[in-house]
Parts: C-alpha cells; structure tokens; sequence
C-alpha cells in the first residue's frame, strides 16, 4: 500500500488535496499515515499560538490621525477637479461666504410667502455647517502634524503660527456665531479650541525640543484632537442632512 | 444602522475623506495582525498597515466590487508586506537560531510533566514559535501565513505572490517542513 506524502498531508490538512476522499480512506486504513497526520496536525496547532501583540483599543485612530493629513494631500479617487483653487483661497472663499450669508441673513428684506422662509434657513445652516466642517478639518490637519511632528534640538512654529493665526481669527467668528444661533455646546467646544491655537500662535519660536515635547504632550492630554475629530465628523453628517432638508419638496 | 463597506466606497469614490476613516477604523487591527505575522516586527506591520490604507485610498477608483473591501484590502497588505520583506532581502533563517536556547526552553518547562494545553500557554513556547516563523524565509512565511492564518486558497496566493501555483505548493511544503523541524523537538517533550 501506498503511503500518504508529507506534501498531500499538507495540502488534506488545508483542504486543498484533490484527492481527499482516497486520502482519507487511506487515513483510517493506515496507522502510520494517521499518526503522521496527527503529528502534523499537532505542530500547526502549536503555530497558531505564535503571538500577535495586541494594539489598544484606540490604534484605528491613531491609524487615521496618522493617515488623514496624507490623504488631504493626495488627490481624492475620482474626484472632479473644477475649481483647482488652492485650499487657502478656498478657506477665504468660504469665510467670505459665512461673513455673507450673515449679513443677508440679517439685513436682507424677508421673504414674503411662508414656504420659502425654511428654504433660506436651511441654505444659511449649510453653507456655515460647510464652513464650520472646512475649519474643523484645518485644524484637526495643523494639531495632527504638531502632534506627529519629530524635532530635533528645535522646533520651528513659525509655519504653524502662520496656520494658527488665520484659524484663530475664523474660530472666533464661529464660535460667536455658535452664541448667538444659542448653540452653547458648540461656542463651549470652539472656546476650548481658540485657547489651543491662540496658544500655538503665541509660543515663542523656536521652541527647545524638550518645550516641545511638553507642549505636545499637552495637546495630547486635553483630547482636543479627539474632539475635532469627533465634532468635526457630526457637522459633516449635520451639513449632509441639510442638504438632504434642502433637497426636500416644500408643500 | 451599520453602514455597509460598499456604501462607503462609493462615498469615498464622491470625495468624502472621511468615510474612508470608517474603513480604517474597521480594518486597522486585522491588518495589523495580517501585517505583524507576515512581517514579524510590529513597527514594521505598522508600517505595513499605513502603506496599505494609501495604496487603497490612491487605488479606490479601481476597486471592483467582486470581492470585499476586506479582501481587497488584505490583498494590499499582503503586497506591502512583501515589498517590504524584499526590500530588506531578509536571509532565509533567523538571527536566532533555532538550536540557540532549546535546551535552556525545555528545561524551563514546569517539571511533573505538565498538559500540553497549559504547556503551550507558556510564554516561552510562544516566543519557540515566534522564533520558528522567524526562521522561515520571506517568501515562505507570506505564504504559510496566507495560508495558515488568513485561509487565503493557493491558487489566490498564487496570484498575490505573482508565483505558479506549484511554486506556491512547493514554498509552503518548506514552510511547514521548516516548522515542523524547529517545533517537532518540543512536541516530543509534550507528549
């Protein structure tokens, strides 16, 4: 009789072996091959005990505070490129708009019909949800970059100053307009903010990497990365479904 | 509601960055696991794990939905893995030997012939494990951990490794030979 080969064990064990039936048949005819099997089967066993080391609870976002400024850089799959503005001139563009929308929200003469008044409404939440999120994503870019950032005896702000100070200037506007639609959480959230970047704004430059370090960490424990991110994801869900109310037949 | 990865690749495909964070926060640590036994190295699997989510971020728009985004997305990791086992050019066996520390191993196993199960949850045995997988070339560990660990069949290894099929048998019968020489010893000592 014929004896099983280590590479069809191999091959049976992963239910690849084209001859399974007469493998098997053969396995619980012959000592030697089952016990050879059994042997085979035990190691691989063992193997499945190879460790893996566990990454916390937390690594998916780590992973994705690592992963999204690259990805902003990188041009997105399949997305048109109409307006090839760059995305400063964007962000003025759109605080522009908000500082707009504002002042037609406040000084243009009402509507007269009842059925449009919602309508505008909901364009005015949009477009500073739009423009609220755009910000959110700025800064969450500039923290994530302090944050991962691998100074040397130094550490040169003075881009990021540049970055924080135009951010700084945009926050407040929100965070006040935040006040006033009554959105006190929100103001809460920006106020918190504002301090950050007025912070990174105001350090003096450059910064000992030890400071550095300390300053770092600090953004770290306050968790205001965390909160950008999680804000900055429920504005976008607020801002898709206004669109969707925009979308909407008045009756 | 749990939004289905196919909904979020067609959001992606739109220009919404963010929905690609639900795939990464899905798929992060069984890439990880996928990328730490094929690399052996965690700051390597890391690695391995960011280079795939931009290679599927930048390759979205060729993803086609006739297998999952899961698959594809292993099917990535597995391709970053190996570019960079090659690219290292690791040698076929280990910086630590498998005859290094066998006896010292085995000694230190609990005296009163103890159950294989409660042997095999012994740390030292992990790391005899570790040690043998380390000892495999690069081109055998992909394959016996696609195979072994990821239930990948041949003839898809095949396909990811850019190998015939039975160059892909042949490369896992070493693996597994390899193993089973580094591992039979212990086995010996359990029974």
């Amino acid at each position: 009789m014929m004896h099983v080969t280590e590479e069809q064990l191999i091959l049976f064990h992963y239910g690849e072996d084209a001859e399974r039936d007469q493998t098997q048949a053969h396995l619980a005819a012959c000592a030697a091959c089952r016990d050879a099997y059994e042997q085979l089967q035990r190691v691989l066993a063992v193997v499945d005990e190879a460790p893996v080391p566990e990454r916390a609870d937390d690594y998916a976002q780590a992973v994705w505070a690592r992963l999204r400024p690259r990805l902003v850089a990188s041009p997105a799959p399949h997305r048109a490129v109409v307006f090839p503005l760059r995305r400063w001139v964007w962000a003025g563009a759109m605080a522009a708009t908000v500082i707009l929308a504002f002042m037609i929200g406040r000084f243009w003469p009402r509507p007269q019909t009842l059925t449009s008044e919602p309508s505008a409404a909901n364009v005015r939440e949009r477009i500073l949800l739009v423009a609220v999120g755009d910000h959110l994503e700025r800064s969450q870019m500039m923290l994530v970059e302090l944050v991962n950032a691998q100074p040397n005896d130094t550490f040169d702000l003075a881009r990021e100053q540049v970055r924080a100070g135009d951010l700084l200037a945009d926050n407040r506007l929100y965070r006040q307009a935040a006040l006033r639609d009554g959105d006190r959480p929100m103001a809460t959230f920006l106020g918190e903010l504002e301090r950050v970047l007025a912070d990174v704004a105001n350090r003096p430059t450059p910064l000992p990497a030890a400071e550095f370090e300390l300053f770092r960490r600090g953004i770290e424990k306050n968790g205001i990365l965390f909160k950008v991110r999680v804000i900055g994801a429920d504005v976008r869900k607020r801002e898709q479904a206004a669109a969707g109310d925009s979308l909407r037949p008045v009756i | 509601m749990e939004v289905d990865d196919a909904a979020i690749v067609g959001e992606i495909r739109a220009g919404n960055v963010e929905a690609f964070r639900l795939l990464v926060e899905r798929h992060s640590h069984a890439l990880f696991r996928l990328a730490y036994r094929m690399t052996g190295n965690e700051q390597d699997a890391e690695d391995v794990v960011q280079e795939t989510f931009m290679k599927a971020h930048r390759d979205m728009g060729r993803f086609e939905a006739r297998s999952g985004v899961g698959t594809w997305l292993y099917r990535i990791g597995t391709n970053c893995a190996l570019d960079l086992l090659r690219s290292r050019r690791r040698s076929a066996i280990s910086e630590s030997p498998a005859e290094d520390g066998q006896d010292d191993l085995l000694e230190s196993l609990p005296a009163g012939d103890p159950a294989p199960d409660q042997a095999i949850c012994n740390g030292e045995i992990r790391q005899r494990v570790a040690a043998a997988l380390d000892g495999l070339s690069a081109a055998e560990r992909a394959a016996f951990v696609l195979r072994h660990f990821q239930q990948m069949p041949i003839a898809e290894i095949s396909r990811v490794m850019g190998l015939r099929e039975n160059a892909t048998k042949n490369t896992i019968f070493r693996a597994v030979q390899k193993l089973r020489g580094a591992l039979e010893p212990l086995m010996g000592e359990l029974r």
